[in-house]
Order: C-alpha cells, then structure tokens, then sequence
C-alpha cells in the first residue's frame, strides 16, 4: 500500500474535511447512542430534511454565482399558504402550477433586481424576506390555512406518500438532487454559473450573459421553494403563514457546511446534501442523547462556525491569519 | 556651498537572480526640481521603493541633509521628511479634506476626542498656502482627481519635508489642473523643499526642472541640466544600445483589410481615431496608460458604445453592442488586466480555455467534455502550456502560463480580429520571447492582429506598423522601417503639439 506524506493528508483533509468530519461525527453519536443509525432513524432524519434539502439545492446556485438569497423562508411560506388557499378553491392539480407560477415571479423579480440592475444581494432579498412576509400575510388576512377535507385529498402524497417503501419526501428530494447537480456540473448553464461566480468581470470578457446567468440562478431558487412549499403543505394539509420563518439561515447554513464559498465560484450539489444532512443528524443526535431542543441553536451554529473556520484554515495552511 | 536635502550613494538593489538597481547615485538639492526618467522596467519604482522605505538596498547608502539613515518602513522615511505623492491616491473618499490630511495624528482633546476646532485651523492653514478652492470640511469623494491630487500635496506639507517625490502627477490631470500643480511645485521649489519628478512626458520635464538623472536597465546613466540638453539626448540616455530594439523584420504578404476603423470617439477617452489592420498584420498601439488604447479594444470587443465613428468588419459597417456580439462576429480580446479580466483563477485550465463557447462545445444538453480536453491539449501543445494537466487550477500556474492560457482561450475561437492588450505584463523574460514570437507566428498565419504595449522593445519586435497616441489621439502611424525610438518617443509624449495643447 502506497504511503501517504504529511502534506498529503493534510491536502486530502483540506478537500474530504467535510466528509471526515461528517463520518466522525455519524461514529461519535452512534457510539453514545446505537439507536442513530438505525434505518428507521436515518429515514426519519432524511425525510424530515428533505424540505430544507430542497430549497438548499436552489440556494447552491445562487450562492455559486457569488449572491445570497436570505428571502427563501418567507417565500416558502407564501408557497404554502397559497398552494393551501387555491386547493380548495380550484383543485389541487390547477393549484399547484398556479403556485408555481407566482412563486417563480417572485423569483424573476429578485432576479432581475440582483442580475439586471446589480443590485446587492444581501440588501434586496433581506428586503423580499420582509415584503414577502407582508405579501403572504395580506394573502392570508393574517389566518393560518387549513384544507377542509384532509382525509379526502390526493394532495397529501408529497408529504406523506411514499413509493417502494421510500417517503415521497426523500424521493423528491434525491431525484431534484440528482437533476440539479448534473446541470450544475454538466451543462454550459452550470459552468457559466461558476465562471459568473468566480470572477464575474471574466465571465462577461468572455462573453457570458452575467445578468441572465444570475436571473436563471434565482428562478432555479424560486423553483426549489415553491416545490418545498409544496412539500410542507402536503405534509400538513394545514399551516402558520410563518411556517417557514428563519429557514433562510438554516439553508444558507447547510450550503455553508457543505464548503460553498459565500464569495461565489465554488461548491456543489453534492456537497450540498452533504451540509443538509449533516445539520439533520447534528439535530437529530442532540436530541437523541438527551439534550434539549433548543441546545441544537446554540450547537448548530458552534458547529458551522468551526467548521468555516477549519474550511479556511485549510486553505491558508495556518489556524490564524495576521495582518502584515 | 548647500548640502544636498537627499543623496543616493550606489544604491543595489538585487532580488532572486535580477539586478534591479546597480548602483544608483545622485543628489537632489534643496530647492530643485529633479526628474527622474527612464524606460518601465529601468528601475524608477524599484528605487522609489528604496526610497519609501519599502525595500531596503542590498548595498549602498541614503543620506538626509548630511545623516545616512535607513528606512526602516514608510512612516520612518515620512518622519525623515521625504514624503510621496502617489500616482494612485490612497484617500478615505468618505472622509473629510481635514481627516484625511491628519489621518492616525488627528489632534486629541481629554479623553481622546478629536480636537475638531484645531484640526479644522491646522488644515485651512495648509490648504491656504496652496490657494485651492475647497477648505477642511469638504469630502474628500466629492473632489475632483486634481483636488484630491492638493489633498496629498497637503498632506506632505503637514510633515517638514524636505524632499517631496511626485510619481506621475500629471496622468489623469487636464491642462489647466497642470498649471495649478505646476505653482504649487513653484511654491514648493520657493521654499527649499527638494523635490524629485518622475514622468514620462518630455514637454513637463522640460518645463518645470533643473536637472533630470536617467536611469536604464537598473543603471544609473548620470544627470544633466535641463538647460544644458535636448529631448534627443535624453532619450538616447533612456534608450542607449543595450536594449533589443530589434525592430520587426519579417515581411510577408498582407491580405484583405480585415478591420476599418474610421473617425471613431467615446467622449473624451479617445476621440476621432481612424486606423486599419490588414490580414497578417500586427499593428502595435503604442502611447502612455491613460492615452486611450485599452478604451478603443474595449469598444471594439462591445464593452464601451462609442459617440461617433464607424467600425467596418472585412468591409462591413458593423455594430457591436456587447462581447457576445464581439466574439459571434470574429473578434477576440486577451484582456490587460489577466487576473482580473481574462481568467477564473479558481477554475481549471480546461474550464477557463473553453469559457468563451460554453455553449457551442454540447453533446445534447451537456458539455462535451471530451471535446473541451482535445482543445485544451491542442492550444497546450501549440503554445507549449506548462501545466501538470488540464485539471489545475489556473491561479496555480505562473505568470507566463496563465498568458498562455488566456491567448490560447481566444486563438480556440479563431477570430477574425486578435486584440492583445498588454500581452507581456509581469511576465518573466523568457516568456516574453516566446508570446512576442508567438504573435509574429500569428501574423505570418494570416490573422488580424492588435498589440497594445507600454513597452517600446515589444511594440518595435512585433509590429508591422505602429500607432501612437497621446491623450486620446492618434499622433501618427510609423510602418517598422521609418519608425525610430527618438520620433515614438516624441509622438507619445506629445511633442509637436505643444502649442496645440497648451
């Protein structure tokens, strides 16, 4: 067997970290309690995911093309609360593309907003995280929404069905994984998504459409969110119009973890699943071994933290920087 | 008899295999204006360096008044008195005239509050001195380049200098804005601050200084009074022998014109330029930053929409609205600005060569990676890329490679026109040769070729022809046989339209 020199180790921990640091995470917790990783436990964890899975599929890309999106939590409680609303009053298989559509507006417009007029990613979807809340809210008259016949509705397959023994929700999630990471890694779109990301001014010397990259990016977002709405609706069958409150910063988390940069060019679908799942198991086995439900606020971010801070200790070769 | 403000005794500078000073001496005397002058790469920045405190000399002594001292950084050589005004300002836009001026020594009250009151009557005093229109509470972002330009100049007089070094004050100046530079360097000179001038433009040296020390290939080549010598004998002293002004020999067979431009503008970048270049032609583009040759590549790539002109394309009149444009009808630009313009520096060397036709190189709806590898090999191959293989990210190569690759991206597209601005930039001499022989190569394969150089030895290597601007015009177009450095050198400095101009 070939022999490994130190700073091969150290160049396979700095690219594998996360996926180390997943594996010894997923031992621990077993260790401390068998229970974890049992199938019955990683179906529960993946499936009750699956939802902040999908719309951190969305987020990849935008983040990539060197943007945020905080506005997906409020986006994906408008999602629900329309998809809800319309389901009584035109059916569901009218009421979901009809969802759709307006969540993919709301889309086009912080598109056109960050891609066309280049304005400021951060500034304007921390404004569409607000104006959306106040948009779904006026939508509602401020009611929570409610199907009236839970028991008779088909629509409750993508959030309680499940094919082949495998919930609906885990399908959905894997197979959107699966479609978004090859376009993200196989397409011209994917790579001028990177190249947008990673150093727009090149891109555009190169003559890549920056604005319509990045507008493509937030569609594809929007997309993702209104099928997580979807998602939590069927699930439901009734919902908060806050029900997605603060989801934006556990998905930028999860893309975080799974070592996007947030200034743009790298990261993957793949890695992505990697972050969702290991904040899902991170939940999940602090409430296994005992912990209180809100200890997890205080251990996800100590984690995320630690593990940025490792991502960019690895690349600089040294745990502090200094100036000069 | 005076002691001179600031003496240089064989001054060495030598960094991993180059001699980048070799002994360097010469003496600014208390108030006199000295330029200092010299080709890029003579050793002008690397001696200002010295000077500042940012290198320290590898032999070789700095006097002030009659103390040898070493500068140890740049707030030792600004407490010595030797204070610099930057080509590229380095203000806090935000802040105000007064702030800037006394940033990190604003004056303190008790408990370290700023003394405004005070800091408010120390800055009008200075500004009052150099008779300018704005006072100690305007933003420094709401000034004009040549007011912000004062903001420096005042900023030195808070210190006692006692040598002030003015790096090319006037690039982004207007005439008029000269002339108020040029009273306050007067003032200066008055009071017996010594002052040493680097530029490029004859006509300002000639004007404002006594003496000018020349500086080539890191070699002092002496000092002379201005009085006593011509803009010939200067230049000669710039040029001398020793440079590889090989001028460009090889004469083929041009084609067709491939690229008309005729009485093209953009505002006051550049205006009413007309020039062609045939097929297997290099024309190079020769003037100083700011003389508006990158903004023409940039309108003709469709990065900037030109106010009057036409661009005519193998005889047809053509608009180009953007690079996409640009690049579907033929035409390819290797951007000045590598790291910044030309490549993804975190992609691969593969992803960044195809970057450009993402689009053409599918199979179905995915990339024709296979197709991306062959291209990446073949440009590799041609352009000898020394690169571990395809998958290395491009901000691991060098300098050099890193060019390579850029041209390579561009060559890939085949282009009709090739605009290279800058092709050797921080690029190590051996690489130089090859990109030089690479665009000859080019040329002699029947491509259009547009070289913009700050360098003279390139633009002479490589060019069939050679065009020179000043301040946005074009002064004159030499052909390789009847250029000489000493008429390139006058064109590009403005000479002969001094009267014109002033």
């Amino acid at each position: 067997m070939a022999t490994l020199d130190r700073r091969q180790i150290g160049s396979i921990l700095a690219k594998q970290g996360i996926l180390i640091a997943f594996a010894l995470f997923m031992i621990v917790f077993t260790i401390a309690n068998p229970k974890f990783i049992s199938i019955d436990n990683v179906f529960s964890v993946v499936r009750s995911s699956a939802i902040l899975g999908v719309m951190a599929l969305g987020v990849t890309f935008v983040v990539i093309s060197g943007n945020l999106d905080l506005s997906v939590g409020s986006m994906m409680s408008f999602s629900t609360i329309v998809v809800l609303d319309l389901h009584d009053k035109i059916g569901p298989l009218l009421a979901i593309p009809a969802m759709f559509a307006m969540t993919l507006c709301l889309g086009a417009f912080i598109g056109f907003l960050v891609g066309y007029l280049r304005l400021n990613s951060l500034i304007v979807t921390l404004g569409m995280l607000s104006a959306i809340h106040g948009l779904t809210l006026t939508y509602s008259g401020g009611q929570n929404m409610d199907i009236a016949d839970k028991e008779g509705t088909w629509f409750s397959v993508f959030g309680q069905g499940s094919a082949l023994g495998i919930p609906v929700p885990i399908l959905i999630f894997v197979g959107l994984a699966a479609l978004l990471g090859i376009a993200l890694a196989r397409t011209p779109f994917g790579r001028k998504v990177y190249a947008v990301g990673g150093n727009g001014t090149a891109a555009t010397f190169s003559g890549i459409k920056r604005a319509r990259t990045v507008f493509t990016c937030y569609l594809i977002s929007a997309g993702c969110v209104a099928t997580a709405g979807m998602m939590q609706a069927s699930r439901s069958l009734g919902s908060q119009n806050t029900v997605g409150q603060g989801l934006e910063l556990e998905v930028l988390a999860a893309v975080i973890l799974g070592g996007a940069s947030l200034l743009g060019g790298s990261g993957t679908i793949f890695k992505t699943v990697i972050g969702v799942l290991i904040l899902g198991f991170i939940q999940n086995g602090l409430l296994l071994v005992g912990l209180q439900f809100y200890v997890q606020f205080v251990v996800t971010w100590v984690i995320i933290i630690l593990a940025v801070w490792l991502d960019i200790a690895a690349k600089r070769g040294k745990l502090f920087s200094h100036i000069a | 008899m005076t002691d001179p403000v600031l003496r240089l005794e064989d001054i060495v500078k030598t960094f991993p295999g180059v001699r980048a000073l070799d002994g360097v001496s010469f003496a600014v005397m208390p108030g006199e204006v000295h330029a200092l002058m010299g080709e890029n790469g003579a050793g002008k920045s690397t001696l200002m360096k010295v000077l500042g405190g940012i290198h320290q000399p590898t032999e070789g002594a700095i006097f002030v008044g009659n103390e040898q001292v070493v500068m140890a950084g740049p707030l030792e050589a600004k407490a010595k008195g030797i204070v610099f005004i930057h080509q590229e300002l380095s203000l806090a836009e935000e802040l105000s005239v007064a702030e800037n001026i006394y940033l990190g020594e604003l004056p303190r009250k008790r408990f370290g509050m700023v003394d405004w009151a005070t800091l408010r009557e120390r800055t009008n005093a200075i500004l009052a001195k150099l008779n300018v229109g704005f006072d100690a509470a305007t933003r420094v972002g709401d000034l004009s380049i040549a007011n912000q330009q004062m903001v420096e100049i005042a900023r030195a007089l808070t210190v006692d200098a006692k040598a002030v070094i003015f790096d090319e004050p006037t690039a982004s100046l207007t005439d008029a804005e000269k002339v108020v530079l040029f009273d306050v360097i007067a003032d200066l000179k008055a009071s017996g601050v010594g002052i040493i001038y680097i530029s490029h433009r004859m006509e300002e040296i000639f004007k404002i200084t006594d003496r000018i020390s020349i500086l080539r290939d890191g070699q002092y080549q002496g000092t002379v009074n201005t009085a006593e010598t011509t803009e010939e004998a200067v230049t000669q002293m710039m040029i001398g022998r020793k440079l590889d002004l090989t001028r460009n020999a090889s004469h083929h067979d041009l084609g067709d014109v491939a690229l008309e431009v005729r009485g093209l503008s953009c505002g006051k970048l550049y205006e009413d330029v007309s020039f062609e270049i045939r097929r297997g032609e290099v024309v190079g583009f020769y003037g100083l930053v700011g003389a508006g040759r990158t903004e023409i590549a940039e309108t003709l790539f469709g990065l900037r929409t030109p106010s009057a002109g036409t661009i005519r394309l193998a005889g047809q009149e053509v608009r180009i609205g953007s690079p996409t444009e640009a690049i579907a009808r033929g035409i390819s630009l290797v951007p000045e600005d590598r790291k910044g313009q030309g490549l993804v520096l975190g992609m691969n060397c593969r992803d960044n060569m195809t970057l450009p036709q993402v689009d053409d190189l599918t199979a179905g709806p995915f990339m024709a990676e296979g197709a991306e590898v062959a291209i990446f090999d073949q440009y590799r191959d041609r352009l000898d890329i020394r690169t571990p293989g395809w998958k290395q990210k491009v901000g691991n190569l060098s300098g050099g490679n890193q060019q390579k690759i850029v041209i390579g991206k561009w060559l890939s597209m085949h282009p009709e026109v090739l605009i290279v601005d800058e092709p050797t930039r921080g690029i190590d001499v051996g690489s130089k040769s090859e990109i030089h022989k690479l665009l000859r190569g080019l040329a002699a394969q029947g491509y259009a070729v547009m070289v913009i150089s700050s360098e003279m030895p390139e633009v002479l290597h490589v060019s069939d022809r050679i065009v020179a601007m000043y301040s946005g015009r074009i002064m004159r177009t030499f052909t390789s046989d009847e250029v000489t450095e000493d008429s390139l050198i006058q064109a590009i400095s403005g000479l002969g339209t001094s009267s014109e101009v002033a």
